[in-house]
């Protein structure tokens, strides 16, 4: 097919929208830790660009886009050698670019690659202020490389959960329009299991870790919005009405959940929240993220207030199981991404039960959410405790009391009066 | 001469200090202070957990003064401070044995 300016104009937007997701996401949870740890947590997704973004170009398109290992329909992963380091003709060949549905496929590697990045980079919220950054680095890259380039492959590059897959009950396939099981419930499960097995925090539920900077957190909530708009409606591949409704359904959603995180919270703990509707924006977009081209906008209202509310809810579980998720990536991501995925069973326009579809698209969506919880699991589980033998989770306590920026990063992110004074340069 | 200490709320800050102006006093010390007396904290709520702070934010103003003046600044502060509310704060007299000025090395009442 003929190369489409527009849509790869709209694409090569999109793709960048959605990397400035993650420098935003480093702003979210930065503000969220305390001052003593913010550069860390910052680190932990610049961190995960870095990994991230190098191995994807190597194999993690052709472990997420090649040909699938195994039974058709049935594979869990690409063949990570078919194109690695985007070789092999299928991306780019000598006569210069393939080109698919308009849209030149070296576009659609960079999109795609965005993607893997923020996933990964989710993940470290639930393990803020205590782990060592070279294990964190190589975790990102295992991790994207077992969990996310095969749940990709498996939802969207023909794999087991795609609609080439067994799971297509009547006429309902597998819908995950930009990534509620690849991404919110696959980061999501890696989040639990990690923050179970490294521990937690020295002080957890005893002291005080209050956000050090809630006006970090709102801007960074502001960009992850504003970088959605590339997930979602870039989701669409092309620049039509497709990524318009996606574009409406993740606002109306975002807003919704806004408004659904606000009113729980007013009603249980008395006050409306900064933190609330900053947290409240994440849920919505995370809910909206599978269904946000296959519902109505007056759908996509119900996803967000349901998603707002029940995350609102879900963040004190932690607490009450004894686990150190610190930054809610389970209460948020995981919640919000399995409600967004079932969700559809209800409200996709074209099969959901409300629609007059029957049960099977409910089926469907039930089933791809399970087998992502467990496949997601399984893998964090072998790489998170393989990790732990290895290398070592975490720092040492008098170095998670000290403040791990000082300690891993030799800096600190703010200067004091009594600091300032006393600093003096030792080596130009 | 005494030393007049007053930790007070930081909103009533520019009132005590035009009201110390007005009464002739010609220098201050004002430090970020936290505590708490019958007021006791607050509480602050982050995604549903309460977190209580003990400590809450005072002011906390220096006045060395002559002995003579002493009793009126501390009714000048006071004036100036309250709001009749809990939380209002505390002022204090210590006597001092010796004052210096830094630039002449005067002592004494000349140092004031």
């Amino acid at each position: 097919m003929e190369l489409d300016t527009g849509v790869t104009a709209w694409m090569l937007t999109a793709a960048s929208l959605v990397l400035l997701m993650t420098p935003g996401l480093a702003l979210f949870y930065g503000g969220m830790v305390r001052g003593k740890s913010v550069l860390n947590m910052m680190m932990m997704s610049f961190g995960a660009m870095a990994v991230v973004g190098v191995i994807y170009v190597l194999w993690g398109w052709s472990m997420s886009y090649g040909t699938g290992v195994g039974a058709e329909g049935y594979s869990l992963f690409g063949n990570p050698f078919e194109q690695f380091g985007l070789g092999g003709g299928a991306v780019l060949d000598d006569a210069g670019e393939w080109v698919v549905d308009g849209i030149p496929t070296i576009v659609d590697v960079g999109f795609q690659a965005t993607f893997a990045i923020i996933t990964v980079a989710l993940i470290s919220g639930a393990i803020a202020d205590r782990v060592k950054f070279g294990t964190w680095m190589v975790f990102a890259g295992v991790w994207a490389t077992l969990s996310y380039f095969p749940m990709a492959h498996m939802v969207w590059g023909g794999g087991l959960l795609s609609d080439a897959g067994p799971f297509v009950f009547g006429d309902a396939a597998p819908i995950d329009f930009a990534g509620g099981t690849v991404v919110h419930i696959n980061a999501g499960v890696a989040a639990l299991v990690l923050a179970l097995i490294v521990g937690k925090r020295k002080g957890f539920g005893t002291d005080a870790m209050r956000p050090h900077n809630l006006p970090l957190v709102m801007l960074g909530a502001a960009l992850l919005w504003f970088g959605w708009f590339g997930f979602n409606a870039g989701s669409a591949y092309g620049a039509d009405g497709a990524a318009g409704l996606a574009w409406v359904n993740t606002t109306t959603a975002t807003a919704a959940a806004i408004l659904g995180w606000l009113i729980t919270e007013k009603l249980r703990d008395g006050s409306a929240t900064s933190l609330g509707a900053a947290s409240g924006v994440v849920a919505g977009l995370v809910a909206i993220t599978p269904a946000a081209g296959d519902v109505s906008p007056v759908g996509a209202i119900a996803i967000g207030v349901v998603a707002g509310a029940l995350s609102a809810v879900a963040v004190g579980l932690k607490f009450k199981l004894g686990f150190d998720d610190s930054l809610d990536v389970v209460g948020i991501h995981l919640v919000a991404g399995l409600w967004g995925t079932v969700s559809l069973g209800f409200l996709a326009t074209e099969t959901g039960l409300l629609y007059g579809g029957g049960i099977e698209q409910l089926g469907v969506q039930v089933v791809i959410a399970l087998v992502a919880v467990v496949f997601a699991g399984v893998v964090t589980l072998v790489v998170g405790l393989a990790l732990k033998a290895t290398m070592g989770w975490r720092i040492s306590e008098e170095e998670e009391v000290s403040g791990i920026d000082l300690a891993v990063h030799s800096e600190t992110a703010y200067e004091t009066i009594q600091q300032g004074s006393v600093i003096k340069e030792v080596r130009a | 001469m005494k030393l007049v200490t007053g930790v007070i709320q930081p909103h009533r800050l520019d009132d005590v200090k035009s009201a110390l102006e007005a009464a002739g006093v010609r220098g201050m010390t004002v430090s970020e202070a936290s505590g708490y007396g019958r007021q006791k904290g607050h509480t602050e709520v982050y995604r549903g957990a309460e977190y209580t702070v003990d400590l809450v934010p005072k002011v906390r103003i220096e006045v060395l003064i002559a002995d003579e003046d002493a009793a009126a600044i501390v009714d000048v502060v006071v004036g100036a401070a309250q709001t009749g509310k809990i939380g209002d704060g505390k002022v204090w007299t210590v006597p001092v044995d010796d004052v210096a000025r830094v630039r002449t090395g005067e002592h004494g009442d000349a140092a004031l």
